[in-house]
């Protein structure tokens, strides 16, 4: 089987970030992985992406052109990337920044106020991470095991106490109905 | 084994070549290079290795040639515009005979072009790049576990073959992060009595130069090197075949090029089209003797390329243009889809538009 996920919003909401914990934890699963992040112009201008692909196979080409999975931090993001995204796929939209629905109906739309539920929380810089949560809940794949591993191998040991912030941030993406 | 860490390309060579017993790095930071650069300020100071950013490109490179005549191995890496600047003292090291590894992450051009990735110094590279007759040994990854392994050979044949090892690798094989071991088996550097290390009063100077002001000598030296080319293109090309037993399309593809191609031969051949790739893994030595084999099945090369086509030449050399070759490019920055390697084999194969 083969996942294709595209991460995509403003630089510094920690979407590169996501995509290696993502990643990692496939390593950790013995998956084929690849991770792609965007550092071209557009970076520069504010918008930031990275691509992840999962596989049991080697991974071919690392660039998605139809992604699986998109999780999408901001409304350029989703309008650039939703009508890519793979029939049956899944969209994660962070819906605190993102006023607008998806207008798609053969795709899975999970709406999480991410954001918000992150200031709520005191961890305002760590909406990506209750996005991952939900999305690793959504597919069946939260092991909480494996997602401290990946969450450690991402994070230096100097910054433990980030490591619980992220964990924290997890479960409320994973806990959000 | 060793346990896998996923690491950027860039990062995986400059880890490479500190395992290859490195301690010596010049620099000047472009994109999409900068990470080798980052890395090696990092580790070198721990290691008493020696991290420098130099003033410029052009001297970084003879910088390299200082290192390289003291017999220590030494690399400097840059991307596309920075690699033209450091042109003349690759020619140099050339003339003087002596190993360098040197790392190309290519962007696209010509001058100062973009910084998104490219392969269009594909001429620059298998031709030498700078002035005189002379080449590289070029290399070419296509996954992080590549870059760091062809690193570690890139040292290894500078060192057995006297010249410059150049790993031309794109920006996007140097951004991505995959897996990668670095369990590797590493060959001490051979003894360089040549090397400028100071006689102890114990034998005569050692001289490393470029000069040759008489022609009949310089014309020799010349000739002496190319034997040892002639020698490196029998035993050192080097290709990945991937689906070539039985193949009329083949496919030639390198660095990122050829793992957007694997995934088109893929869907080729889920169609029924006898679809095949070469990945020249050395672009000098170009693989001649793969591509003369697949002739045997061959109706039609296509050249994948992220350029205006350069590779093109080579393949079109090394197959006598007994069967037609065409191009399916990107170029400036872009890569070509899957899709549409997929539908240049399709058309090569009489089904376009079915």
């Amino acid at each position: 089987m083969t996942r294709e996920l595209l991460f995509a919003g403003f630089g510094g909401q920690g979407l590169l970030f996501s995509g290696k914990v993502i990643a990692y934890k496939g390593l950790i699963e013995d998956k084929n992985v690849s991770w792609l992040p965007s550092y071209g112009p557009e970076m520069r201008g504010g918008t930031a992406n990275c691509s992840v692909i999962l596989s049991d196979d080697p991974v071919g080409a690392p660039i998605i052109s139809n992604p699986d999975v998109l999780v999408a931090m901001n409304l350029p993001s989703l309008d650039k990337y939703e009508p890519m995204v793979k029939p049956g796929g899944s969209i994660f939209v962070d819906s605190s920044l993102i006023e607008r629905k998806v207008t798609r109906d053969d795709v899975n739309v999970y709406y999480v106020p991410a954001t918000k539920l992150a200031g709520d929380n005191g961890v305002p810089t760590l909406a990506n991470m209750i996005l991952v949560g939900k999305l690793l809940q959504v597919f069946g794949e939260y092991d909480e095991e494996l997602v401290k591993k990946a969450l450690g191998k991402c994070i230096s040991a100097r910054h433990a106490d980030l490591l619980d912030l992220n964990l924290k941030c997890m479960e409320i993406g994973r806990d959000y109905e | 084994m060793a346990e896998k860490v996923l690491m950027k390309g860039n990062e995986a060579i400059a880890e490479a070549a500190i395992i290859a017993g490195c301690r010596h790095y010049f620099g000047y930071p472009i994109t999409p290079q900068t990470e080798i650069a980052a890395y090696m300020a990092k580790r070198m100071p721990k290691i008493g290795g020696t991290f420098l950013q130099a003033e410029s490109e052009i001297a970084a490179i003879n910088m390299v040639y200082g290192v390289s005549a003291a017999g220590k191995r030494v690399m400097t890496s840059s991307s596309s515009p920075g690699i033209s600047l450091k042109s003349e003292g690759i020619s140099y090291l050339a003339g003087a005979d002596l190993p360098s590894v040197v790392v190309n992450c290519q962007r696209g051009g010509p001058g100062l072009g973009g910084i998104q990735p490219s392969q269009s110094d594909y001429f620059q590279a298998t031709r030498g790049g700078g002035h005189g007759d002379y080449h590289m040994i070029v290399l070419a990854p296509a996954s992080v576990q590549e870059m760091a392994q062809l690193t570690i050979r890139g040292f290894e044949l500078a060192d057995e073959y006297r010249m410059t090892s150049m790993i031309l690798a794109d920006g996007t094989i140097g951004q991505m992060m995959e897996p990668v071991s670095f369990d590797f088996e590493i060959k001490e550097a051979p003894e360089k009595p040549w090397a400028t290390t100071g006689t102890q009063m114990k034998r005569e100077h050692n001289v490393v130069n470029s000069l040759y002001l008489v022609p009949d000598v310089l014309e020799a030296k010349n000739f002496e090197r190319y034997e040892k080319y002639a020698m490196i293109c029998e035993k050192e090309a080097l290709a990945e075949e991937y689906m070539l037993e039985d193949a009329e399309i083949v496919v030639a593809a390198f660095g990122i090029a050829a793992r957007v191609a694997k995934n088109a031969v893929n869907a080729a051949r889920a169609e029924g089209i006898k679809a095949g790739l070469i990945r020249p893994i050395t672009l000098w030595p170009f693989p001649e003797k793969t591509f003369k084999k697949a002739l045997g099945t061959a109706k039609q090369f296509i050249s994948v390329e992220l350029s205006m086509g350069q590779m093109i030449e080579d393949v079109r050399l090394a197959t006598g243009c007994a069967v037609p070759v065409t191009l399916c490019k990107r170029a400036g920055g872009m890569i070509p889809s899957p899709e549409q390697v997929y539908n240049s084999i399709r058309e090569a194969a009489g089904k376009a538009g079915e």
